[in-house]
């Protein structure tokens, strides 16, 4: 599971995978439609001058996103297909 | 702005009954936020209506009208959404009126610098509604970014008629108008092909397939495979409007509810868990939406967004940030403030001269002095007051927001300054509703 970690502690210009995806039915929906499947690769963008939100480059489109949020996105290293450790 | 509950809930939809008298049609138009709908919307109707970004500006009772080749078509511009499987109030309504609204035809509007995020609506759309017209918008700024689009590989592979726009200078809107009315009519309904799950997913979505077959007096052809699929996904956010349109709550059917049964049951047994049959479900679409778009999108350009990054790094970085947000504020409040001076002086001045106009009238005749008092000295010279130190500061600040707004620069304000909202109980986006009340602030101020 090395490497493993939420969305949210992503450095700036870090890429990764998605793996899976925590949180409420409707809070996975919305992020499963912004195109968040698992495999899908992200890459952290930029960090607001506060710290949080950040945003995040998803399927050619740069999308912001709370900490609180992108805490519940399990991703794998760039060039790791991860599979879900908690099937 | 103003999101009501009878401005988006279910009752909204009732104010569109339509008026199939043969020579009129009603046509939704749908589409993810930011797409330009908006545009469209005024290209078609000529309406006067504000292109905004924000949520609550543009709200399900919005229509307007335009004639073509001898009919009258009512263009709804439906809320924004990007997907029909409803996460808020709005897009329940966008939702509701797309599938269940009766509409000749739904035209969706899509962005051509983002196809690929945008297929995710289009595809869903394009399973559940056979009168479809899918508006490429945005052509332009696509084309600047040396982004190509092969539209009739994009409508092959959709299964959908497809055109291209530019909403803004007018091109493609003929084109747009014509097929419409070929789309509308049902001259024109393409093969959809059929999404593709995991093999296991198929075969439970199979079995209930047979058994919503058995309704097909009731439940439109095009619509089976869909609704399988919400059953599976036990979407019951769609049986209330389903039973209003069909008379029948599929939910609560027995062999229907017996049938998603033995779905289940057959997936568990296959080892899927119900969120792994959901993300299944939104995953195939997802990766539907990536396959056609790397069929029908080229990019000649690798770094046709390294500007607009750039951009965003100076607007948001942790040095520049906040500065050059506050100074843009700062320029705008200063030139709303002195700019509004001159017209506000010569609009007390011209009051000024009428009030003393309809004085001179008054005490020509034989009116008692409490009538020039209630109706000059009162009521006018309050209107004269309020417009002439109102409207001119108004005149100049929401144009000025406005172009903040057309440049995409106000969603780096609610992202720098989300932080901050979020610690008052709000959130980003009300930093600039913030900004409309300040304006107002300072108005008073300077008397």
């Amino acid at each position: 599971m090395s490497g493993y970690k939420p969305l949210s502690q992503l450095r700036i210009g870090e890429k990764a995978n998605v793996v899976s995806l925590g949180g409420g039915t409707e809070f996975v929906r919305r992020l499963l439609d912004l195109g968040l499947i698992s495999g899908t690769s992200v890459e952290a963008v930029q960090r607001s001058p506060s710290g949080d939100p950040a945003a995040y480059y998803i399927r050619g489109a740069v999308i912001a996103l709370r900490d609180d949020d992108a805490s519940k996105i399990l991703t794998a290293p760039d060039g790791v297909q991860g599979f879900c450790p908690l099937s | 702005m103003g999101l009501t509950n009878s401005s988006v809930g279910r009752g909204a939809i009732e104010n569109f009954k339509l008026n199939n008298d043969g020579n009129s049609r009603v046509i939704a138009l749908a589409g993810n936020p930011n797409v330009g709908k908006s545009t469209v919307f005024n290209a078609l109707t000529g309406a006067k209506q504000h292109t905004g970004n924000w949520t609550g500006k543009t709200v399900s009772n919005a229509s307007g009208e335009f004639q073509f080749g001898g009919r009258t078509y009512t263009l709804v511009d439906v809320p924004g959404t990007y997907s029909l499987s409803a996460s808020s109030a709005e897009e329940e309504v966008a939702r509701d009126f797309i599938c269940f609204g009766g509409a000749d035809a739904v035209a969706v509007v899509a962005d051509a610098s983002c196809l690929e995020r945008n297929l995710n609506l289009v595809i869903q759309i394009s399973q559940c509604v056979p009168n479809m017209l899918l508006c490429v918008n945005l052509m332009d700024e696509a084309e600047k970014k040396g982004i190509k689009i092969d539209l009739e590989e994009l409508s092959l592979q959709l299964g959908v008629e497809t055109v291209g726009i530019c909403a803004r200078d007018g091109s493609g809107l003929d084109e747009l108008k014509n097929k419409l009315e070929k789309v509308s009519s049902g001259e024109l309904t393409y093969h959809r092909r059929k999404i593709e799950y995991p093999e296991e997913i198929q075969t439970a979505l199979d079995g209930i397939i047979k058994e919503v077959s058995k309704m097909s007096d009731k439940i439109p052809a095009q619509w089976i495979p869909w609704i399988s699929v919400k059953l599976l996904e036990a979407d019951k956010s769609i049986s209330g409007p389903l039973r209003k349109f069909l008379g029948v709550d599929i939910f609560s059917l027995e062999n229907v509810k017996q049938a998603s049964e033995q779905a289940d049951r057959y997936l568990k047994d296959n080892g899927f868990t119900s969120e792994k049959v959901r993300d299944l479900l939104v995953g195939a679409i997802v990766k539907r939406a990536e396959e056609i778009a790397g069929k029908c999108v080229s990019f000649t350009n690798d770094n046709y967004d390294s500007k607009d990054r750039k951009l965003d790094k100076l607007f948001t970085s942790k040095a520049t940030g906040i500065p050059i947000m506050l100074l843009m504020l700062a320029v705008i409040f200063w030139i709303t403030i002195v700019g509004a001076n001159y017209p506000s002086q010569l609009l007390s001045a011209l009051f000024g001269k009428v009030e003393n106009l309809l004085s001179e009238m008054l005490s020509g005749t034989q009116a008692p002095p409490w009538v020039e008092g209630l109706f000059v000295k009162g009521m006018f010279r309050t209107l004269a007051w309020v417009t002439s130190v109102m409207l001119p500061p108004m005149a100049i600040f929401f144009p000025l927001f406005t172009i903040l707004e057309d440049f995409g620069y106000l969603p780096r304000v609610a992202f720098n300054m989300d932080k901050f909202f979020r610690k008052a109980g709000a959130h980003g986006k009300q930093s600039l509703t913030m900004c409309l009340g300040i304006r107002q602030k300072f108005r008073f101020l300077r008397i």
